[in-house]
């Protein structure tokens, strides 16, 4: 067990308490920062990995921008523990039944994947470094990277328009 | 599985510990004296004599101010999220902490036969982990601001964070410019580049102005100090705060300035190189040398603190409806105007001049 296998279960351990959290925390505002912790943990996956720009990318988008984002929205709905409705027995029993669902469809297709092949390269692979990931998408993929800039350009123009109304 | 444990190089742990609790203590010590020098520049803007009492000129006011700070009755409101009443100041502390962590201090010390840069993370995207640092700054506003329960600091909250939130587009778009001309996004690299050569103010004028701008819009200073504007919003996001709490809020800006000041100077000022002086040629200098190039990078940053406040001391505040058309229609076509004419030189010069 080197350092890197002890950073691995650190980090894993954390992103999955704090996903939990995310769920079965009753505050929204303690939901939205537990979930932001999850990102961090998810970052650190990725520097793990050697993909230093995917992790601080992902911090600064989903971290830096659309959390803050969602926090604005969830302070200014001012969502109290006391204020909020409670919920019907029947969906809460709905719910339950779904989630059992979903687990039981990826339990069975998780045992068919054949994950003990295919350990992830800790601190080796280089394609998230920001050379090659940048030779790669400026090369073999710049039609679609030019295809979701457009996409991305255009959502731009359409909250513009949407914002001048 | 011990031994695996403790294969990891011990002098790089203690190396880098040392250079952590040094980096830290400076910032924190520079941040203190940059409230005495606020309030003296303040004092010599506007004629006046500032604080004189404490020491000789004065010069024990910041530790009577922490003093004070810390024997103030700590009061958290009732309503308020206690929790998140308690992080909102710790996050807004760390996130002006954590920046320094990137920034090269000087060149490789040499202690007892042993290299040591004085940078503790030369990672390769050390630009982006400012960046990113910069955009986690923002909680420790909208956290505090929110768990007060109180009106008047929700919405200081949500200025300050859409005002951080607006001034992060620029300044990102001008690093863009400025990645164009040095092609590296790592910190050393791009002093290198600056040593060996002019530096980058010469050729991303345009870039800098619009960082410094931005930089005083993340800092939350004056002109754009929206967030604590004490006549519109009573004290802003920190108005339930007392004690050392306050004192942090207070103090993360001085520690923010500071580093955004350390940024441009690195980004732009050629960082510890000295200027008019060939650095390489004085290799043998040995450790004097390296202390010359940190001693020019704090004079360098000396002088951004001092542009900081005086401007603070010159401009008076935006309304906030022209921060954000400043933000957003002044700004942002200026950045990605310098963003296109950047790449077109950069393109043209990578042709050989040619068309």
């Amino acid at each position: 067990m080197d350092i890197s296998q002890v950073l691995f279960y650190a980090l894993s351990a954390m992103a999955l308490g704090s996903a939990i959290m995310v769920v079965i925390s009753r505050n929204p505002v303690h939901s939205v920062l537990w979930l932001i912790i999850t990102f961090f943990a998810i970052s650190g996956h990725y520097i793990l990995m050697n993909a230093q720009f995917l992790g601080i990318v992902n911090l600064i988008v989903y971290a830096g921008a659309i959390m803050v984002l969602f926090l604005f929205v969830i302070m200014l709905m001012n969502l109290n523990a006391e204020t909020e409705p409670q919920k019907n027995k029947w969906l809460k029993l709905a719910g339950v039944v779904a989630g059992g669902c979903l687990l039981l469809v990826l339990v069975a297709a998780l045992k068919q994947a054949e994950v003990k092949g295919q350990v992830a390269m800790l601190g080796t692979g280089d394609i998230g470094l920001i050379k090659n990931l940048g030779t790669a998408l400026f090369t073999d993929y710049v039609v679609p990277f030019e295809i979701s800039s457009v996409l991305f350009l255009s959502a731009m123009v359409g909250a513009v328009v949407i914002g001048k109304k | 599985m011990h031994s695996a444990l403790l294969a990891i190089d011990l002098f790089l742990v203690i190396e880098k510990l040392v250079l952590i609790i040094g980096i830290v203590s400076i910032s924190l010590v520079i941040a203190m004296y940059e409230t005495y020098a606020e309030r003296k520049v303040a004092a010599f803007i506007q004629d006046r004599i500032g604080p004189n009492r404490a020491g000789p000129f004065g010069i024990l006011q910041p530790l009577a101010d922490g003093l004070k700070l810390f024997m103030k009755e700590e009061i958290i409101p009732n309503t308020s999220n206690r929790l998140l009443f308690i992080l909102g100041p710790c996050l807004a502390m760390m996130a002006a902490m954590m920046t320094s962590a990137v920034i090269p201090w000087g060149g490789k010390l040499n202690v007892f036969g042993r290299e040591v840069s004085l940078q503790i993370a030369d990672i390769n995207i050390g630009i982006l982990y400012v960046f990113g640092v910069v955009s986690m700054g923002v909680y420790g506003i909208m956290i505090g601001g929110w768990a007060s329960n109180n009106k008047f600091s929700l919405m200081a909250a949500l200025r300050g964070a859409s005002q951080v939130i607006s001034y992060e587009l620029p300044m990102g778009l001008s690093l863009i410019a400025l990645l164009m001309v040095t092609g590296s996004l790592k910190m050393s690299e791009i002093v290198g580049q600056q040593m060996d050569s002019v530096w980058n103010i010469c050729y991303q004028p345009l870039g800098f102005f619009i960082f410094l701008v931005c930089a005083f819009a993340e800092c939350n200073r004056t002109p754009f100090d929206l967030p604590e504007a004490e006549n519109e919003l009573n004290f802003g996001y920190h108005q339930e705060y007392s004690s050392m709490k306050l004192g942090f809020y207070l103090f993360a800006e001085y520690i923010n300035m500071f580093i955004s000041s350390v940024v441009m100077a690195t980004l732009f000022f050629g960082g510890y190189d000295v200027p008019f002086f060939n650095d390489a040629a004085h290799a043998d200098w040995g450790n004097w040398l390296v202390a010359l190039q940190g001693a020019v990078l704090l004079i360098k940053v000396c002088f951004f603190i001092f542009l900081f406040m005086w401007v603070r001391w010159t401009i008076p505040r935006f309304r906030y409806d022209q921060l954000m058309n400043l933000g957003w229609k002044t700004l942002i076509p200026l950045s990605l105007f310098n963003m296109v004419v950047t790449a077109a030189f950069v393109l043209w010069k990578s042709n050989g001049y040619k068309f």
